[in-house]
């Protein structure tokens, strides 16, 4: 790519895509991240047996290094953001392709991002290259997953402690560290791709961790097939930007680089109906990658897998590489969808009704992870929604605090279940606050943090997606990229449902009494000091990105998130900000807080008073609204049944696939193509008959004898030929492939 | 040299390779004259790149040589096959195709 | 008689370039023959352990047209493919299946008159062609090909068939442990 880039700087056939070859080491050298934990996943595969803790030391180092490194490239980024001042690479055109390149005014200083690139590989004149791009988001997820990863490494020494395959285990979770290091940090779409894969690869293998179990299995199968349909689409939308690209690039016809491809379609150089298919494509990798609706329906299966692997994967990272591929193109996705000046589009659209589907899914859920995997699907609906509003740091606020709140909750959820040995909040958890109080303190901290209640971190980003809509217009909070008014009333109601069913697995794990066996007992230090550190950093993570002109803290403090991870550069769209307002702050907290307490009303008062009448601890009340209210109960199924989206499938598609199609075939065999053989026939036999009597008796009947004979006779030494020997059929062959091939020298 | 010498004799072998194929009966003999034919074309692609002075054919010769491995391999593997089923190798006995 | 032989190899290089032709011609007729001669023998031969070994003899006889032809990596490369794998494998097919051929049938099918004629055929069609091509066109090289050249090419023009016959040999080797895996 650097070969083309031959630093054109201010010709008119260039276009300055806002990225820079020079940089601070870490920033430079940040291959090395995604590097360590793969090489750990190859020490843990050949030696880990041998290794006295099984593979898991191996692990542990790998990724405190990567955690390291990433902290140090954080800084390095926070400073080369701040203060480099070098060259900026542009991208030559074909001439005659000028475009309008608007400056970036708004947002002050333009960030450089630091690309480095290498040739992988020349094939009929095209380059493919490998490299890294580092920039805001790049950094955020780096320190993100390495450091989720870490936390859950050490939790797992305790979490699968014994298990069978302990050291299979902690190689992939390696490699899937060191797989979702390289996805963030890809500079071209096909390496994306590649990490994508491998990623999917490993949450494939983890979930189906004791594939003994058919459920295991089936689950791992259902996550892997279901991404499997993403896939393709990242595949097409990639391979069109690919071409797409291509056209306005001299010397080649094609580019897979992310930063050429988004600065082209941020300038409006490529075709919007082009970006528009490309972003649809790459929209169906997200929707199942991200378990958005309507194939969201593999992430509540894959909690078939350890629970360290669901905190890891199916919460914190891998469940974001959707989200992420998203914020990577945004260029495209921008364009493509139209995302400013509108008031609905596809993203947002799909990211709204996820949202609210997860959340009412999650209420009808027994078992603890899966709430937990329902309220991930909402959130990741929010994320996305977030993005289609063009609400872009909101969006990568909110996947940041997630991480951490969510992770806190997966692992405090495997804690209990730890000590109780079952998910099923029903029938084997309650009371646990006075057993396990580490853990009821942490998962208190995240629960809040999830509702969003201030000052945790999830208020934080969600009111900033709120107010990123634009459609807060009564009280001067506008400004967004558009009037998502339709989104934001979404985003509401799915804040007062999460505050609801989160209330409600607090009560059902940690209050009223306990309903299982045995004796609980608080988990140890290995899982607990997670628990802790990530309960800390869901209370404080919030404060990052207080909003701008917040007028508690000083100025120097406001959007220290947004300024260091939004790109201002040639590759990101223009997206404008809406203004931050304390009026619809003050109404989504209202909001929350009616949540909590209604759900509050039901479980904690009503289902703790009837459960002390009668004597037993109660889920949920005898005579409560779906016994009396059909229409409740219709609701309360279809919930159960996960909208029978799975019915329709496994039940419906698949069969309607396979039945129909088998008899149509069968019809169109009997009917068309037999009736038509009949006719023929029919009519033949008629024919013949006319003909029998007049010509054929006379004129015809000896020449017919004759040639009867003669082709009888020589059927009889044909069939010498059609001898059941492979090598006189061969010979056969190659004869007449000489034969042919004479021929064809003697003409041409 | 002539470019023809190398042609030539890569046709004699080639089409001993052919009679080879097409006479024996023994699955593994049949093999062997296959890999016979491919060494032919080997000298065939070779003869050319060196009177083309292009590299793309003795790559090609390369390809070749790595496709007959993986032939004779799976070749093998079905002969033994063959040999476990019927306690014999004979191609002769092998007419369950015929019609 | 060694010396002499040394001493003679040592005058090669002083030889004219036309004299280095006459003794590649030379190399090349007795080559051939023997490749020839050994191929005959190989697909006529009753003993199927002498036919491995003939097939050796033809095999090493192509190496030596690849050095001819100024080709030394695919010379060394088939050395080292064919005579040292793929004979081996082959004598190990022989000796896994050693003694299913019982003598009173045969080692050939009966009517071998068809496959002559259809050698014969090509050999005709081929030659005649060649020759109607190329007639006396000379080979002109002027430097044998290098490994650095080769492995450039195939690292970048070749490169995705290159991985496209990595992928082959490894579904041959599965395909193969799946076909000749016992069944329980």
């Amino acid at each position: 790519m650097i070969r083309f880039l031959a630093a054109v700087t201010s010709s008119g056939d260039s276009i300055p895509l806002g990225i820079t070859d020079a940089g601070n080491w870490f920033l430079q050298n940040v291959w090395l991240i995604p590097l360590i934990p793969a090489m750990s996943f190859i020490g843990i595969l050949f030696f880990g047996k041998r290794l006295p803790r099984g593979g898991s030391e191996l692990g542990i180092a790998a990724l405190a290094i990567a955690f390291l490194l990433s902290i140090c490239t954080g800084f390095a980024w926070m400073d080369h953001r701040d203060n480099f001042h070098g060259e900026e690479i542009s991208q030559a055109l074909v001439s005659g392709e000028h475009g309008e390149h608007g400056e970036h005014g708004e947002h002050g200083e333009p960030s450089l991002a630091v690309v480095n690139t290498t040739t992988w590989f020349t094939t009929g004149g095209v380059e493919f290259s490998v490299g890294t791009l580092v920039d805001g988001p790049a950094v955020m997820m780096l320190f993100v997953v390495t450091l989720v990863s870490l936390l859950v490494h050490i939790y797992s020494t305790d979490y699968v402690a014994g298990d069978r395959r302990y050291t299979h285990f902690f190689a992939f979770l390696s490699l899937f560290s060191a797989s979702m290091l390289l996805l963030v940090i890809s500079e071209n779409t096909l390496q994306l791709l590649v990490s994508w894969e491998l990623v999917g690869l490993c949450s494939f293998a983890l979930i189906g961790h004791w594939w003994e179990e058919k459920e295991n299995s089936n689950a791992a199968l259902k996550a892997f097939l279901t991404n499997r349909v993403g896939d393709m689409g990242l595949l097409i939308g990639v391979t069109i930007l690919f071409f797409a690209t291509g056209k306005l690039l001299p010397d080649t016809f094609g580019s897979f680089s992310i930063v050429t491809t988004n600065a082209l379609a941020s300038a409006g150089l490529l075709s919007h109906s082009t970006l528009l298919i490309a972003a649809c494509c790459l929209m169906a990798a997200v929707m199942s990658k991200s378990g958005q609706f309507f194939l969201h329906t593999w992430l509540p299966d894959a909690m078939a897998g350890p629970t360290p692997v669901s905190a890891l994967i199916h919460a914190a990272t891998m469940v974001v590489a959707g989200v992420f591929m998203i914020a990577r193109l945004y260029g495209v996705f921008f364009e493509g969808f139209s995302i400013g000046g509108s008031s609905i589009n596809l993203m947002a659209l799909i990211g709204g009704f996820t949202t609210l589907v997860g959340a009412c899914l999650a209420f009808v859920q027994r078992d603890i992870k899966k709430v937990l995997a329902y309220s991930t699907i909402s959130q990741l609906g929010y994320m996305v929604m977030a993005l289609g509003v063009g609400a872009w740091t909101a969006a990568m606020f909110h996947l940041f605090t997630h991480a951490f709140f969510k992770a806190c909750l997966f692992l405090g959820s495997g804690s209990v279940a730890h000590s109780v040995h079952s998910f099923d909040m029903k029938s084997d958890m309650g009371g646990l606050r006075k057993e396990m109080p580490q853990t009821f303190r942490t998962f208190i901290i995240g629960s809040i943090a999830l509702a969003g209640l201030p000052p945790f971190a999830g208020f934080w980003s969600k009111d900033e997606i709120l107010v990123g809509t634009g459609g807060w217009g009564i009280m001067g909070g506008t400004g967004g990229n558009g009037s998502y008014t339709f989104m934001l009333v979404m985003g509401m109601i799915t804040a007062a449902l999460t505050a609801a069913y989160m209330t409600r697995c607090v009560y059902l794990t940690f209050f009223g009494e306990f309903r299982g066996h045995g004796h609980p007992h608080e988990s140890g230090k290995r899982i607990t000091v997670p628990l802790w550190i990530l309960a800390v950093l869901a209370i404080f993570a919030g404060f990052l990105n207080l909003p701008k002109g917040f007028q508690l803290v000083p100025k120097s403090l406001q959007e220290r998130f947004g300024h260091y991870v939004e790109p201002v550069a040639g590759y990101f769209p223009q997206i404008s900000h809406a203004t931050p307002s304390w009026s619809l702050a003050i109404v989504s907290t209202i909001i929350v807080i009616a949540g909590v307490v209604f759900s509050w009303n039901y479980y904690f008062v009503k289902v703790e008073n009837t459960s002390k009448e009668t004597g037993e601890s109660l889920t949920e009340l005898p005579n409560g609204l779906t016994t009396r209210l059909a229409l409740a109960r219709m609701g309360h199924t279809l919930l159960v049944n996960k909208y029978y989206l799975d019915h329709l499938y496994t039940g419906i598609i698949t069969r309607a696939v396979k039945e129909p199609i088998a008899e149509l075939a069968y019809r169109s065999n009997q009917e068309i193509l037999d009736r038509t053989v009949d006719t023929f026939g029919r009519s033949a036999v008629k024919i013949g008959q006319l003909n029998y009597f007049k010509i054929d008796q006379n004129v015809v009947d000896g020449f017919v004898n004759a040639s009867g004979r003669i082709s009888s006779e020589s059927g009889e030494e044909l069939r010498k030929i059609q001898s059941g020997k492979v090598q006189s059929y061969a010979a056969i062959l190659f004869a007449a492939a000489t034969i042919l091939a004479g021929l064809l020298i003697v003409i041409v | 040299m002539l470019l023809n010498q190398f042609l030539i004799l890569s046709a004699v072998l080639f089409s001993i390779g052919v009679y080879g194929v097409l006479t024996r009966r023994n699955g593994v003999m049949v093999l062997m004259s296959i890999e016979l034919i491919l060494n032919s074309v080997n000298i065939n692609l070779v003869a050319f790149a060196a009177f083309r002075e292009a590299i793309s054919g003795e790559v090609f010769a390369l390809f070749v040589i790595a496709v007959a491995a993986a032939e004779v391999g799976v070749g093998l593997a079905m002969v033994l096959l063959l040999y476990r089923n019927r306690r014999n190798i004979d191609l002769a006995g092998i007419d369950s195709m015929k019609g | 008689m060694v010396s002499l032989f040394v001493a003679q190899i040592r005058g090669l290089d002083q030889l004219e370039s036309s004299e280095v032709l006459v003794a590649q011609n030379v190399f090349f007729a007795i080559i051939a023959l023997v490749m020839v001669l050994a191929a005959l023998k190989m697909v006529t031969t009753e003993n199927i352990v002498h036919a491995a070994l003939y097939l050796v003899i033809v095999l090493a006889g192509a190496a030596g047209m690849f050095i001819l032809l100024g080709a030394e990596f695919i010379a060394v490369t088939q050395i080292l493919v064919y005579i040292g794998a793929i004979i081996v494998l082959f004598l190990f097919g022989i000796m896994l299946t050693k003694g299913s051929f019982g003598t009173e049938e045969g080692e050939f099918i009966e009517k071998s008159q068809m496959a002559v004629l259809v050698a014969v055929l090509i050999v005709t069609v081929a030659s005649g062609s060649f020759i109607d091509s190329f007639r006396y066109t000379e080979l002109s090289r002027e430097a044998p090909s290098t490994t650095a050249e080769i492995g450039d090419t195939i690292f970048s023009q070749f490169i995705i068939p290159f991985e496209a016959i990595s992928v082959l040999l490894l579904a041959a080797l599965i395909g193969s442990v799946v076909i000749a895996r016992r069944d329980q």
